[in-house]
């Protein structure tokens, strides 16, 4: 009996990796086409970004720099639509813009989403002002010069021309800046907008970035957090809406469990056949 | 030859720095020229970046030299993408619109979801409880992994408040403190290069 209990947990160890790679799949593909709906229940960090948005007074002009390229694009940018779709609902003019080159096609794409959901045109009721160069120096530029910066939106107008920038032309002009990033452009929003230019600022990012900025969340320098594509799915619910993230979150429950199953049986089975070879002398 | 550089770079850094505590119109007018030439510089970067990627390229086609036909695919692409950007723009509804929506965006999102895959394999293989330290990490992954997701509440309603509790404190303490030895440690690389004790940026040692 203990062998064949040896020889199961042996080959139970030496599977083929292309069957994890088949659960994986599946576990991912399945919820997708046969949707389970778990709920999703908001975390304060993610009710706080709602309300800190809330809190902007309606009509105002709101700075959003997004700053992700199409390989985060799955938690990032249902995340955008969901914030999108929540300053449109509040009537609130979202100034947009980017700090990587790959980003503006994602941008635009979620502007015709959460611009046709809430019937909302641009340069009316959105600017997208495109991307530019420069990371940190760009930031600091928008502490005082943003039209200067960006003499033309990313379709070609001219700034000047645009009724909403008329009305900014630096962080102080926002009452919030929301930065959805999924990289170290937050901590440069952080150090220059928020700490300097005293802004207050409201982050997304992805989920294994997440926890790097709960300090300045407890410390007051961002007033809320939205973590990954249980982040925006949380921002989804609390919005009203589904989206890709309340989808995706079923495929990534799933797949949480495939994986930490497979981390237990891998675990038993080392245990299994160490026991076992301590048994029978390091023979088997 | 290079108290050239040494001095450029200890004047702009010493500048920067005193400019930042410097509310006076005057500090934040020198700022905005100054971010206008380093946008220029990043432009320029940009520009040898993109020629130093055809140079590289451009060598291991003419060579043969292994995977050249990668090398020569990179070539068309940058050619491509770069003409059909610059006469016809790049928003939607362009040649260069069609090419990221149809084919940049689906292969980045492709590379980067392959990490589930290889991240789940090697979960499997490499994630043991060999010792205390270890266990520890072992339970806390798989308590963070079950109650961070939406199954996670369904399946016992004590997940959440686990995972917030690991999140905002014992987590929170030590991103404090790698943040603040990420700081001091940045700020004295700055300072060693300002004032001229780092030189490794001038090319040698």
């Amino acid at each position: 009996m203990a062998g064949v209990n040896g020889s199961f947990w042996q080959r139970l160890l030496g599977i083929d990796r292309r069957w994890i790679f088949v659960l994986i799949g599946l576990g991912t593909i399945i919820p997708l086409l046969r949707p389970i709906n778990l709920p999703v229940a908001a975390s304060p960090r993610v009710r706080a970004a709602y309300a800190a948005i809330e809190a902007v007074p309606e009509g105002s002009i709101i700075l959003m720099s997004l700053d992700y390229e199409p390989d985060i694009m799955a938690e990032l940018q249902p995340m955008s639509i969901a914030v999108l779709r929540h300053c449109f609902r509040r009537n609130l003019k979202p100034v947009i813009l980017t700090l990587y080159p790959a980003g503006p096609g994602l941008i635009e794409r979620a502007l015709e989403v959460a611009g046709a959901a809430e019937g909302k045109q641009r340069n009316t009721d959105y600017v997208f002002l495109g991307y530019k160069s420069g990371n940190q120096a760009a930031i600091l530029g928008l502490g005082d010069n943003i039209r200067g910066l960006f003499p033309r939106d990313f379709w070609g107008t001219s700034t000047d021309s645009l009724a909403i920038m008329q009305k900014v032309n630096a962080f102080a002009d926002s009452p919030l800046l929301i930065n959805l990033s999924g990289s170290a452009i937050a901590d440069y929003y952080i150090r220059i907008a928020s700490s300097r230019y005293h802004v207050p600022m409201v982050l997304g990012s992805t989920a294994v970035m997440a926890t790097d900025y709960y300090p300045y969340l407890s410390s007051g320098q961002i007033q809320g957090l939205i973590g990954g594509m249980k982040g925006a799915a949380e921002y989804e619910r609390l919005v009203g809406i589904t989206g890709d993230a309340r989808r995706g979150m079923d495929a990534q429950s799933l797949v949480h469990v495939i994986i930490v199953i497979l981390v237990i049986l891998g675990n038993v089975a080392a245990f299994a056949t160490g026991a076992l070879r301590r048994r029978t002398g390091g023979n088997s | 030859m290079r108290n050239g550089p040494l001095f450029v770079t200890f004047l702009t850094g010493a500048t920067l720095i005193a400019i930042f505590f410097i509310p006076h119109h005057r500090a934040q007018e020198t700022q905005s020229v100054i971010l206008e030439w380093a946008d220029v510089v990043y432009t320029f970067a940009l520009i040898l970046g993109s020629f130093s990627l055809w140079i590289a390229n451009q060598t291991k086609v003419a060579r043969r030299g292994e995977g050249w036909g990668y090398s020569l695919v990179t070539l068309v692409s940058l050619t491509l993408v770069t003409v059909l950007g610059v006469v016809q723009g790049v928003s939607a509804g362009t040649a260069v619109g069609w090419i990221y929506n149809a084919i940049n965006a689906p292969l980045a999102s492709t590379m980067f979801s392959l990490l589930a895959f290889f991240i789940a394999s090697a979960a499997f293989r490499a994630f043991r409880a060999r010792n205390v330290e270890a266990s520890l990490l072992l339970v806390t992954a798989i308590v963070m992994m079950i109650g961070r997701v939406s199954i996670g509440e369904f399946l016992w309603e004590g997940f959440p408040p686990l995972t917030e509790w690991l999140l905002d404190v014992p987590n929170l303490a030590a991103k404090r403190a790698v943040a603040i030895g990420v700081g001091l440690g940045a700020i004295s690389t700055a300072l060693k290069i300002i004032v001229g004790i780092d030189r490794s940026y001038l090319g040698r040692s």
